[in-house]
């Protein structure tokens, strides 16, 4: 069997895993996360094709090194209706309303209608304090609750991402990933010869 | 020889995450135009690990059919 040979990009695992590691000690790296969402839809947009999830994904990657190489994974079959359209594109929806309700919160505190909150949510329900990740004062409050907001968007994804990656094949978030799904629609717009 | 069986790939499924790009020991497979995976069936063994690794089930093993053959 040949091996294959290495790229620069194939090590962006650790990128993920240092992303969330920043996270702990100032929630203000939060905000490169934004790499990932607008990376991926500017290279569908412009290339029209998904070179971020085969190439660039960290997340992708180390789901497949946690769930392949160091055998985290049951590797049993995708229930098939996670891969089905209604559903890619139901949690895609939920997902994008939970972003935009994290925008708006982030808009309140920026309107000083409401405090800024130094904690993070997981699951969009549990509330876990996350204050020492931050100093008040070290930047517009606005600025500090995107991102708390956005790291617990990061954060919860990923815990879906490992569970379903125990559970199943290491990969199986993919099936139903929202930037995923986003980008597969982008491309299947650009190359609807097609499809 | 061509092995007996070979993998097809269902493009409407595929996320394109290229797990089976990475898995193929005959680098049989590729992600044509970066959207969705196809394979070389003339390269393809049908050993089946790029099926076994794929999280959306869009690969199937199958007999391989007189059309494969060129
Ligand atoms: S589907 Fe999502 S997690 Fe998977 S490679 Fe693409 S962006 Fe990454
Ligand atoms: S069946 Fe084996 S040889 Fe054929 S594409 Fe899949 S991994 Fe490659
Ligand atoms: S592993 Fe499956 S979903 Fe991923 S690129 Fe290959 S065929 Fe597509």
């Amino acid at each position: 069997m040949k091996t294959k040979k290495k790229r620069w990009y194939d090590y962006l695992w650790i990128w993920s895993m240092l992303y969330f590691a920043l996270g702990f000690f100032n929630i203000l790296f939060a905000w490169l996360g934004m790499i990932d969402f607008l990376l991926p839809l500017a290279i569908a947009l412009i290339g029209g094709n998904k070179w971020f999830c085969n190439h660039l994904c960290g997340r992708g990657q180390l789901f497949s090194l946690l769930g392949g190489r160091l055998g985290c994974s049951r590797g049993k079959p995708t229930p098939r209706w996670m891969s089905m359209k209604w559903f890619r594109y139901g949690f895609l929806v939920f997902f994008l309303a939970m972003f935009g309700t994290m925008v708006f919160q982030t808009y309140l505190v920026f309107a000083g209608v409401n405090s800024l909150k130094e904690a993070i949510k997981l699951f969009w329900t549990i509330r876990v304090p996350w204050d020492w990740t931050y100093t008040v004062g070290m930047a517009p409050d606005w600025i500090a609750q995107f991102s708390f907001g956005f790291y617990s968007l990061m954060l919860t994804s990923l815990l879906l991402g490992l569970i379903v990656m125990v559970f199943f094949k290491p990969r199986t978030w993919c099936a139903f990933c929202p930037m995923g799904t986003m980008t597969q629609g982008i491309c299947k717009l650009k190359n609807k010869e097609h499809t | 020889m061509l092995s007996k069986k070979v993998a097809r790939f269902e493009q409407s499924v595929c996320a394109a995450c290229g797990a089976c790009v990475k898995e193929c020991p005959r680098s049989a497979v590729a992600i044509f135009k970066g959207c969705y995976a196809a394979v070389a069936a003339e390269q393809c063994v049908g050993c089946g690990k790029c099926a076994k690794i794929c999280p959306t089930g869009c690969i199937v093993i199958e007999e391989r059919r007189n059309e494969d053959e060129n």
